[in-house]
C-alpha cells in the first residue's frame, strides 16, 4: 500500500511534465492538423535555456531562491516562446495549406536541426545541475518504508494545476482563444470574420512552447540533468498522450499524460524498469484499437 | 525615412534587420552563454564570438534573398525560372535519368575505389527501403512512422537464424523477407481501421517497441552489445576467402574488393526486384486500388474494394521488401546491434519518400542521392553534418512540397501517356 | 399491383436511424421495383441520404430491415454485411452527392478501378499478374474495352486519359455514374446526380438513366431536388419529410397528393425558406444530409 502511494505520487509527478508537452502537440494538432515532431525539442530548449538561466543568475549574485526560479522560469518562458515561434515561422508557414505531409518533414527537419544545434553550441556532454529544492514532507511511514512527497514534486504538481486551469480559462474565455477555436473549426470562415490566422496560429505556437519550456524548468530541478537529447524521448512519450487523451482534446491531453507518467511509474515500480516503453506504447495501441479516437477525443463522423 | 522605407531596398532592409534581431534574440541565451563542465559543477562561458556572426549571416542572406530571389520583379529569380526546364522536357529528361543512373550504378565498381563503392551500398540500401516503404506511403497513402521495424526484423531474422540453426544467406533472405511481412499482417491488421495520424503514432510505437524488446531481451538478442560475427553472404557456395574461395575459383588473385563489389550486385539486384515488384503491381489491379485507396477510401469501398485486405498487402509488402533489405544489413555489416534501428532511420526513409515525391520511384533515387549521398560528402563537417541535413530536408521541403518528381503516371492509357500533375494527386488520409 | 409491390428488388422495412437523440429517419418502408426508376424525394435534412448510407452500408440503422434481392434469387439483408461486400456481392452501387471521385487518376482508370474484383479474381490476386499469365491480359482487355464502351455512352472518350479531377462538373457527375455502372450493379444509387448540372446536362442525364434502366436493365433508386427532373423521368416516388414517409406511388400520385403538397410543394416560397432554415440546423447538429 505505501508503495503503491509512492508510485502514484511519482507517476502524478511525472505525468504533469508529460501533461505540459501534450498540451502543445494537441493545440498545435487541433488548429492546423499536423505533427509538431519538434515540440519535443522545444522542450529541450526550454531546459537548456533554464539551466543556463540559473547558472547566470547565481553567477550574478542572486541567490534567493524563490527569486532566482521565478526569474529562471519567467525567462525560460519567454526566450523558448520566441524559439517555438521562430520554429513555426520558418518551417510551417511557408507550408499552410500545402500538402499534409510536407510540414511533417519539415517538422523531422527541425527536430533534427534543433537537437544537433544545441549539441554544437553547447556541447553533447550531460549538464548536471546538483538538487536546487530539497526535503519534503513524510506522508507515511510503516516498517521503515517512507512515502515521501518532496518539495520538487509539490512544486511540479501545483504548478502544473495552476498553468493548466489558468490556460483552460485563456481557451475558453478570452477573444484569443475564441480565436483559437474558430480557426480549429475553419480557417477559411474564421479568417473572413475578421480573425487574423496567421496571428493565431503563431501565438498557439508560443503557448505551447511556453508550457513546454515549464515542463523543462521542471524537468530539470526535477532529475537534475539535462543533454540535447532528452527531448526526442519526452517527445515521443507526449506526443503519445496526447493521442492517448485524443488529439486536438485539452483536458485529454492532461489525463492522456497523467495516464502515460502513471503507466510508466507503476510498471517500472512491479514490474521491470527496462520495459516501461513498451507497457506505455501497448497501452496506446490497445485503447486506439478499441476506441480509435483516444479517450476524450471526438468521435470521427464518417462524412458519406 | 518612412518614403525609404517603402521602396523595395528599404523593405528588404527592415525585413533584414528585423529578422537579425529576433536571430540576436534566440540566440543571446542559447548561444551566447555556454555551459561548460568544471570542477565543482556547470559554469558558463560567453561564446559571443558566434552570436556576432550568426546574426551577421542572417542579415546578409535574408536581405540577399529578398533582393534576389522573392518576391516582384528580381532579375536573378527570373533568370533562373528560365534556366529551370519546363515540366514537359522535365518529363522528358525524366524519361532519360532512370537508365543513365541504372547504367551509372551498373558501371560503378569498375572505376569507383573502396570508398565510393561503400557509398553505393549505403546509397542502395536506402533507395530500397525507399521503394519498400514507397509502396505503403506513396502508394497506399498509409502513413508508417515505424518502417524501421521491418528493417530490424529482416536483420535480427537473418542474424539469429545464422547463429542458432546455421542457415546459409541464401536461405534466410527469403525468410527475413517473409517473417517481416507477417509481422507487418499482425501489426497492420488491428491498426489499419486507425486513420490518419492515429496511424502514424501507432507504427512509430511499433517501431519503438521492436527496438525496446531488441534491445532488453539480453539472452535472446544479446541485447545492446548486438550479434557479431554474423556470416558473409557466399557466391553460390564460395566464400570470399583467402584460399579455396572465389578467388581461386576464378583463378583471380585474392582482393578483399571482391567481397565488397559482390555485396553492391548483391544490393543492385535486390533494389532492383523491388523496383521492378513495385513498377508491376502499380499496374495490377492491387496496384491500383493502393493508389485508389490513397485518394478516396470511401469511393473505393461503394465499389466493393476490400480496403482492410487492400491496406495490409500494401503494409506487408512494403514490410517484406523492408525485411529483405534488413538481411542484407546485417550480412553487410556482420554485426548489428538495437541502435541501427532507431526512429530517426525511420524518419530518415520516410523524408526519402516524401522529398523523392510520393509515389515515384524515380524520386526516392534522386532522394536517397542527394540526402545520404550528400550526407557522406559532408562527413568532414562533423557536428554540423546533421543540422546540414535537417537544414536540407526543411529546404527542399519548402522549395518543392510536393518532392522532387511529383507527377504521376497512369497504370493505363487508351490513346496517349500524359503524366498526373502532382496538384491533382492526393496523400491519403490512413 | 405496381412493379414495386409485385417484384421488389430492394425492400426497407421499419428502418430507423438515430444519431444521438436525433431520430433521421423514423420507421420507414418502402419497395424499390425491379425495372424502376424510383426516387426518394424530401426538403432538405428529411433524411434520404441517410436512407442511402444504410442501404449502401455506410451507416449500420439502428433498427430495420433492408433486403435486397437479387436477380439471381439470391437475397442479401444489407444492414448485416460491410459496405464493400454490398457492393461486391449485393450488386449495389452508389454515387455520391459531394463526388468522389479518384482525382488524381485518369478517367480511364477510373473506369478500371470499378472492375477491381474481376480483375483481380482473373490475374489470381495480382500474383499471376506480376507473370503476366494469359487470363489476365484477357480480363484487362476485355476490361479496357467494357470502359471505353462506357466511356463512349457518356461522352468522354477523348478525356480517357485526362486526370478526373480536371474534367467540368458535369462530366465528372457522369463520370462517377459509369464508374458505378462498371461494377455491374443491380441497383444504382445515385444521390442527387442532377445537382449543378445546367438543363442540357441535365436532359442528358435523363437520357443516360432512361438507358441504364432499358439496357442496362438496372434498377434505379435516386435522391434528388430536381422536381420536374423526378417528375418526369421516376416510374415510382417515396417522398419523405422529417424522416417519416408520408407518400408513396407513383408521379402523378405524388404530385397531387394533398400531404406532399402541404408539407413540401405547395407551400409559399418563405415557408419554405424557413422549414430549410430549420432542417440544416438539424442538418448540422446530425450530420443527417
Amino acid at each position: 500500500m505505501e508503495y503503491f502511494i509512492q508510485q502514484l505520487i511519482n507517476g502524478v509527478t511525472l505525468g504533469s511534465i508529460y501533461g505540459l508537452i501534450a498540451i502543445g502537440y494537441t493545440m498545435v494538432y487541433g488548429i492546423i492538423g499536423m505533427i509538431n515532431f519538434a515540440h519535443g525539442d522545444i522542450f529541450m530548449v526550454g531546459a537548456f535555456i533554464a539551466l543556463i538561466t540559473l547558472l547566470a543568475v547565481t553567477a550574478m549574485g542572486i541567490t534567493f531562491l524563490p527569486v532566482a526560479l521565478l526569474i529562471v522560469l519567467i525567462i525560460s518562458m519567454l526566450m523558448t516562446s520566441v524559439w517555438g515561434w521562430g520554429v513555426e515561422r520558418l518551417a510551417y508557414r511557408p507550408l499552410r495549406g500545402s500538402f499534409r505531409l510536407a510540414p511533417l518533414i519539415t517538422a523531422i527537419g527541425m527536430s533534427i536541426v534543433l537537437q544537433n544545434f544545441v549539441q554544437v553550441v553547447q556541447g553533447a556532454r550531460v549538464k548536471p545541475l546538483p538538487p536546487q529544492i530539497t526535503g519534503g514532507i513524510t506522508i507515511m511511514e510503516k516498517d521503515g518504508f517512507l512515502v515521501q512527497l518532496s518539495y520538487m514534486q509539490i512544486l511540479i504538481i501545483v504548478t502544473t494545476v495552476l498553468l493548466m486551469a489558468g490556460f483552460t480559462l485563456l481557451i475558453n474565455k478570452t477573444s484569443l482563444g475564441r480565436a483559437q477555436r474558430a480557426c480549429e473549426q475553419d480557417q477559411k470562415m474564421a479568417s473572413l470574420l475578421g480573425v487574423n490566422v496567421d496571428r493565431t496560429i503563431s501565438l498557439t505556437f508560443v503557448m505551447g512552447a511556453a508550457l513546454a519550456s515549464v515542463a523543462g524548468v521542471m524537468f530539470l530541478l526535477y532529475y537534475g540533468v539535462i543533454d540535447f537529447y532528452i527531448g526526442f524521448l519526452a517527445g515521443v512519450k507526449a506526443f503519445t498522450a496526447a493521442v492517448l487523451g485524443g488529439i486536438g482534446s485539452l483536458p485529454g491531453a492532461m489525463l492522456g499524460g497523467l495516464l502515460i507518467g502513471l503507466i510508466e511509474t507503476f510498471w517500472s515500480g512491479y514490474f521491470s524498469v527496462e520495459y516501461k516503453d513498451v507497457a506505455a506504447f501497448s497501452i496506446l495501441a490497445i485503447v486506439l484499437i478499441f476506441m480509435p479516437s483516444g479517450l476524450l477525443g471526438k468521435p470521427e463522423v464518417e462524412k458519406v | 525615412m518612412s518614403d525609404f522605407l517603402q521602396t523595395r531596398v528599404g523593405a528588404a532592409l527592415k525585413d533584414a534587420a528585423l529578422a537579425a534581431v529576433i536571430t540576436l534574440l534566440l540566440a543571446s541565451i542559447m548561444v551566447g552563454l555556454r555551459t561548460k563542465t568544471e570542477q565543482g559543477g556547470l559554469v558558463i562561458v560567453g561564446q559571443w564570438g558566434l552570436v556576432a556572426w550568426m546574426v551577421g549571416v542572417v542579415f546578409v542572406g535574408r536581405l540577399a534573398m529578398s533582393l534576389l530571389i522573392w518576391r516582384g520583379n528580381n532579375p536573378v529569380a527570373n533568370a533562373m525560372n528560365a534556366m529551370l526546364p519546363k515540366q514537359d522536357t522535365v518529363s522528358k529528361i525524366g524519361k532519360l535519368v532512370g537508365p543513365l543512373l541504372l547504367l551509372f550504378a551498373v558501371t560503378l565498381p569498375f572505376y569507383g575505389n573502396r570508398y565510393v563503392i561503400d557509398m553505393g551500398i549505403l546509397v542502395l540500401t536506402y533507395i530500397m527501403l525507399g521503394w519498400g516503404l514507397n509502396i505503403v506511403v506513396g502508394l497506399a497513402g498509409l502513413l508508417d512512422l515505424g518502417y524501421v521495424a521491418f528493417y530490424a526484423v529482416g536483420a535480427y531474422s537473418y542474424a539469429l537464424f545464422a547463429q542458432y540453426f546455421d542457415l546459409s544467406f541464401w536461405v534466410c533472405l527469403p525468410l527475413a523477407g517473409i517473417l517481416a511481412a507477417f509481422w507487418g499482417m499482425i501489426l497492420g491488421f488491428p491498426v489499419l481501421r486507425l486513420r490518419g495520424d492515429y496511424l502514424a503514432i501507432v507504427t512509430l510505437a511499433f517501431g519503438e517497441i521492436i527496438r525496446v524488446v531488441l534491445l532488453n531481451w539480453y539472452e535472446f538478442t544479446g541485447g545492446p552489445d548486438g550479434i557479431s560475427r554474423i556470416p558473409r553472404p557466399s557466391f553460390f557456395g564460395l566464400e570470399f576467402t583467402r584460399k579455396n574461395g572465389f578467388a581461386d575459383f576464378f583463378g583471380l588473385d585474392y582482393s578483399s574488393m571482391h567481397r565488397i563489389i559482390f555485396l553492391f550486385y548483391l544490393i543492385l539486384i535486390l533494389a532492383l526486384i523491388t523496383n521492378f515488384v513495385t513498377m508491376r503491381l502499380r499496374k495490377l489491379p492491387i496496384g491500383r486500388a493502393w493508389e485508389a485507396l490513397r485518394e478516396d477510401e470511401i469511393a473505393c469501398r461503394s465499389l466493393g474494394i476490400n480496403t482492410t485486405n487492400t491496406k495490409l498487402t500494401a503494409f506487408a509488402l512494403g514490410a517484406m521488401f523492408g525485411g529483405f533489405a534488413g538481411a542484407f544489413f546485417a550480412t553487410r555489416q556482420g554485426f548489428i546491434s538495437p541502435e541501427s534501428f532507431t526512429f530517426m532511420e525511420s524518419a530518415i526513409i520516410l523524408a526519402i519518400v516524401v522529398l523523392g515525391g510520393l509515389g515515384s520511384q524515380l524520386g526516392v533515387v534522386i532522394a536517397s542521392l542527394v540526402m545520404i549521398g550528400g550526407f557522406e560528402v559532408f562527413r568532414d563537417l562533423e557536428d554540423l553534418r546533421m543540422l546540414v541535413f535537417g537544414l536540407l530536408m526543411v529546404g527542399i521541403m519548402i522549395w518543392k512540397p510536393r518532392g522532387i518528381v511529383s507527377s504521376r503516371a497512369p497504370s493505363v492509357f487508351l490513346k496517349e501517356k500524359k503524366s498526373v500533375s502532382g496538384d491533382l494527386v492526393a496523400e491519403g488520409e490512413g | 399491383m405496381t412493379t414495386w409491390q409485385d417484384n421488389p428488388i430492394l425492400t426497407v422495412e421499419h428502418l430507423t436511424m438515430r444519431f444521438g437523440g436525433l431520430v433521421a429517419v423514423d420507421d420507414l418502408s418502402f419497395e424499390v421495383g425491379r425495372g424502376d426508376i424510383t426516387a426518394l424525394i424530401g426538403p432538405n435534412g428529411a433524411g434520404k441520404t441517410t436512407v442511402f448510407n444504410c442501404v449502401t452500408g455506410f451507416y449500420k440503422p439502428t433498427e430495420g430491415r433492408i433486403t435486397m434481392k437479387r436477380e439471381n434469387g439470391q437475397e442479401f439483408l444489407l444492414e448485416r454485411i460491410p459496405d464493400f461486400e454490398i457492393a461486391h456481392h449485393a450488386r449495389v452501387a452508389r454515387t455520391f452527392q459531394n463526388i468522389r471521385l479518384f482525382g488524381g487518376m485518369t478517367v480511364l482508370e477510373n473506369l478500371m478501378i470499378a472492375q477491381h474484383n474481376k480483375l483481380m479474381k482473373d490475374s489470381v490476386f495480382s500474383i499471376g499478374g506480376i507473370f503476366g499469365i494469359k487470363s489476365f491480359r484477357k480480363s484487362e482487355n476485355a476490361s479496357v474495352k467494357k470502359a471505353t464502351e462506357w466511356l463512349e455512352r457518356i461522352n468522354l472518350i477523348d478525356r480517357a486519359d485526362d486526370p478526373a479531377a480536371d474534367l467540368p462538373y458535369g462530366d465528372q457527375r457522369r463520370l462517377e455514374i459509369a464508374r458505378a455502372m462498371c461494377t455491374n450493379p443491380e441497383l444504382l444509387c445515385l444521390d442527387e446526380p442532377a445537382a449543378g448540372l445546367n438543363p442540357r446536362e441535365t436532359s442528358e442525364l435523363n437520357g443516360l438513366l432512361h438507358s441504364i434502366r432499358d439496357i442496362d436493365k438496372t434498377a434505379v433508386l435516386l435522391i434528388e431536388h430536381d422536381m420536374s427532373m423526378v417528375m418526369e423521368i421516376s416510374d415510382h416516388v417515396v417522398v419523405l419529410d422529417y424522416g417519416v414517409k408520408i407518400s408513396d406511388g407513383d408521379a402523378d400520385f405524388v404530385q397531387n397528393d394533398p400531404r406532399v403538397i402541404a408539407a413540401y410543394l405547395g407551400v409559399d416560397d418563405d415557408e419554405v425558406e424557413v422549414a430549410e432554415a430549420e432542417a440544416k440546423v438539424g442538418q448540422k447538429e446530425g450530420a443527417t444530409s
